[in-house]
């Protein structure tokens, strides 16, 4: 039952209890660019990509509870220029080479960088050095792409229920870590059919010999915006879950 | 390799003694690392298993904290503290000393396996240095004739208890007594006043006296209490407003780990029964059973003395079941300790710690008072806020408000370190100024003082007529002093290299930014700066300072801003006149390929072009 409104750049935005912004926006066909939120999965709000403006004061858009009369903002100049910095910020930190990578046109950072007109990495590139886990019959862990959503580690734990993956290290020498005694995804129960080998949102956790099936050029963000796509899917989950 | 039995043994009785509970994980690993120089991977194993929960959580929490890791420490391991406040007492010549002398590289362990030297975030020796730390332990006054010393019994194998006594002493340095400090509360007297006026008037009391929070941010404490007491109980009853059956918890946060702060070492050396009165009091008025300090790992060594502290209000009637024959007031105090990691001192990260976790700050709301330790309501409070409120229990609001300014009331307890004469403890009312500060210290030729740490501002010396309080100068107690000698760039280099370290990689703008921010300071004052790099440095820091998760990243850009803000010449003075530098040596890069042509003349050489 919808019980308030918010405003979202001067648009009123009806919002469910319990909603957050990210909820009322995305219910209501506004977009806001986000990587590590899905709706599927409890809010992380980490990547700060979702960064808006609640009554003056930056918030996670998937996070920040919505509250009657916030009045927020989210397509402006200023908060679009930072979420293209982030996203600079997320290319220089890992090692992303999209021509070269299989999920190029399929990958969200790539799309996110198209939407905030991204047009070059900005920064020095800090070039680290990240193993690559192959172990796996059907899985191929590529470290290099990771951007630390977490969304394979809530995936695995809360909907696999298998604890596969975990965020270990501190700083900018995170990473991510796999739950078996050697460290390597093939000693885990991880299968190409959990929900954890689809959620990842970048190249680093894909399923072998699928790389190719659709040929680069036809993919999804080679004809359309990631805004688009991700209300397409999100509107349903965020429809379903209150309506 | 794998655990012999009688590693494994140790591992096991190590959990075992800390209750087999997944809480007591960082204090498991840090026993773990005691014994067996660093925690095994197969150790890690042993333990998820014994606390049922995941290996990655073992190895993350084994990862996230300086203290702990996965590689052997030497028999001896020797960390040198990297705050300002102590290079500017030598500690880096000091440790490049100590590793000619011992034969080893910062950062590794001896081929023997007797020692290993690495730099560590300040220590809170800032008064005392340069100083460091020894298998946990303080070391204070390092100088070149005890460093000889340190050198000849680790060579010889002496064990730390046989070390010389003096080489661990630790002063407390209290040069200015106010409100807090030149009376301390005689142990149960606080807690008597509050029985016999009751609690609910002794809340009041708490609020008459306009008490703010003394970690930094100022949050009044009063309302922090007031919300955790009205809190419903989180999950176990939704809907049920003040549910006084409900679990709460009250913990003093004794993690002081912003560079150039010591004063609450100081409070839990000298003023314990103040801090723990204060606590007691704050768990009978919002009802807690149980507390926690949280004690940053770099103060171990007052870990007995606290113990000792506890043990004697327990007799006393202070602590534990019915405390003062009064049924049903149930209070104990639990020591948890941290092993290195500064993000700690930010409520939410010490509350995973508390629980056994990587300290990573959570999303708020909601809000410790709500949803604290193990979800329930929790008040977390400075030591200094435990100790300032048992005075104020003890004699009253108006005594207490009655001192400071309109919007901070009563005295702030300073950690004073530097170029001063004498570096220590002081205490001033709210509202004083720097300059009377830095006169009292024997400050002397003063180019500009840190105030509230890496996190605070730095003030030039026009500003010195700025006054302690929440309005103007903001601090958790660091103060501190440059003399007209020191370098505003390398001071402020240091402070980014701290937040780069400390920053804790949940976040993209801190996790990405402050190491970028490092490497901008690097490349400025390695002389590699353009007039461009300023533009960047500004852009960045406002970009981190507004998108960060936590006050960490929220703070990490302030030295650079407020430093650019008030020298902008400096950094001027250190640019290239070119409009744009590669981030890197362009001749230097060229090294390993003339090594391995062999070659070494004009035409193996580049230079960049000085436009």
């Amino acid at each position: 039952m919808i019980t308030n409104t918010l405003t979202i750049d001067g648009k009123t935005v009806p919002f469910h209890e319990g909603d957050t912004i990210m909820d009322a926006a995305t219910r209501a066909g506004v977009y806001i660019p986000h990587l590590c939120h899905n709706p599927e999965f409890t809010p992380h709000g980490s990547c700060k990509l979702c960064t808006v403006k609640v009554n003056g004061r930056n918030c996670s858009a998937c996070t920040f509870p919505a509250a009657a009369g916030q009045q927020v903002l989210n397509d402006t100049k200023e908060l679009n220029e930072a979420r293209r910095t982030i996203t600079q910020m997320l290319f220089v930190e890992g090692n992303h080479f999209c021509p070269s990578c299989e999920k190029s046109g399929n990958c969200q950072l790539q799309a996110v960088g198209y939407f905030v007109n991204m047009l070059d990495n900005h920064f020095p590139h800090f070039f680290p050095h990240r193993d690559i886990d192959a172990s796996h019959p059907d899985i191929l862990l590529d470290r290099d792409r990771c951007i630390f959503c977490e969304l394979c580690v809530r995936a695995s734990r809360d909907v696999d229920g298998k604890n596969v993956f975990a965020i270990s290290g501190r700083g900018i020498n995170s990473r991510l870590v796999i739950n078996s005694p050697s460290g390597t995804l093939k000693d885990t129960r991880m299968e190409a059919t959990d929900k954890a080998a689809h959620v990842c949102p970048v190249g680093a956790i894909i399923i072998k010999r699928r790389g190719f099936e659709v040929p680069i050029g036809e993919r999804i963000y080679d004809h359309h915006q990631i805004s688009e796509v991700s209300l397409l899917n999100e509107m349903k989950i965020a429809g379903g879950e209150h309506g | 390799m794998p655990l012999t039995d009688a590693e494994r043994k140790i591992v096991l009785d190590i959990v075992r003694r800390h209750g087999t509970k997944p809480t007591q994980l960082i204090q498991i690993l840090r026993n773990v690392q005691d014994e067996l120089r660093c925690v095994p991977d197969d150790a890690m194993d042993v333990i998820a298993t014994a606390l049922s929960v995941p290996r990655t959580q073992v190895q993350g929490v084994t990862e996230f904290y300086s203290f702990l890791s996965t590689e052997a420490h030497g028999g001896y391991h020797i960390l040198v503290s990297d705050s300002i406040s102590d290079h500017l007492l030598g500690s880096r010549e000091l440790m490049s000393y100590l590793c000619q002398q011992l034969r080893v590289k910062p950062g590794t362990t001896r081929a023997d396996g007797q020692v290993s030297v690495d730099y560590t975030s300040c220590t809170g020796l800032c008064d005392q240095g340069p100083a460091g730390l020894v298998n946990g332990y303080a070391l204070s006054q390092l100088d070149r004739s005890r460093i000889d010393q340190i050198v000849e019994l680790v060579n010889q194998g002496v064990p730390l208890n046989q070390w010389p006594r003096d080489f661990f002493t630790v002063r407390d340095n209290i040069h200015k007594k106010g409100l807090l400090l030149d009376q301390p509360i005689a142990p149960g007297s606080a807690l008597k006043c509050s029985i016999s006026r009751g609690f609910d008037a002794t809340f009041d009391e708490i609020e008459k006296s306009g008490l703010r929070g003394r970690g930094g941010a100022g949050f009044q404490t009063a309302w922090k209490w007031r919300f955790c007491l009205e809190a419903s109980a989180g999950s176990a009853s939704p809907g049920r407003s003040n549910d006084q059956t409900a679990p709460r918890y009250v913990v003093c946060n004794a993690d002081e780990g912003e560079p150039g702060t010591f004063k609450d070492r100081v409070l839990l050396q000298s003023y314990a029964h103040q801090v723990v009165e204060g606590m007691t009091i704050c768990a009978a008025i919002v009802g807690a059973r149980q507390g926690f300090i949280y004690l940053r790992g770099e103060y171990l060594y007052l870990q007995p003395h606290l113990e000792a502290v506890l043990d004697e209000r327990r007799r006393l009637g202070l602590l534990g079941d019915s405390v003062l024959d009064r049924p049903g007031f149930d209070f104990d105090i639990e020591i948890h300790l941290g092993a290195g990691a500064y993000i700690c001192g930010e409520e939410s990260a010490l509350i995973e710690s508390l629980e056994g976790k990587r300290g990573v700050p959570r999303n708020r709301p909601p809000y410790p008072v709500t949803y604290g330790y193990l979800g329930k309501p929790t008040v977390v409070n400075n030591v200094e806020t435990f100790a300032a409120a048992a005075q104020i229990a003890l004699k009253g609001g108006d005594w207490f408000a009655a001192h400071g300014t309109e919007k901070s009331k009563g005295s702030k307890v300073l950690s004073i370190c530097g170029d001063c004469e004498r570096p220590g403890i002081y205490e001033y009312v709210f509202g004083t100024t720097v300059g009377e500060i830095l006169r009292d210290c024997g400050a002397r030729d003063t180019l500009g003082v840190q105030v509230g740490g890496p996190s605070g501002t730095f003030i030039a010396e026009r500003e010195f007529g700025r006054k302690l309080a929440f309005e103007d100068l903001a601090t958790g107690g660091s103060f501190m002093i440059f003399d007209k000698s020191r370098d505003v760039l390398e001071i402020t280099r240091n402070f980014t290299h701290f937040f780069a370290h400390e920053s804790c990689g949940f976040c993209t703008p801190c996790r990405v930014g402050t190491s970028l921010l490092k490497n901008e300071l690097d490349k400025i004052c390695a002389g590699h700066g353009t007039a461009g790099d300023l533009v960047e440095l500004t852009n960045l820091c406002t970009l981190i300072k507004s998108t960060s998760h936590c006050g960490l990243g929220q703070t990490a850009a302030n030295p650079v801003l407020s430093t650019l803000e008030r020298y902008p010449e400096l950094y001027e003075a250190r640019l290239k006149a070119i409009s744009f530098e590669p981030g890197f040596d362009l001749d230097g890069e060229l090294e390993i390929s003339r090594q391995l042509t062999g070659r070494n003349d004009a035409n193996a050489h580049l230079q960049q072009e000085e436009a």
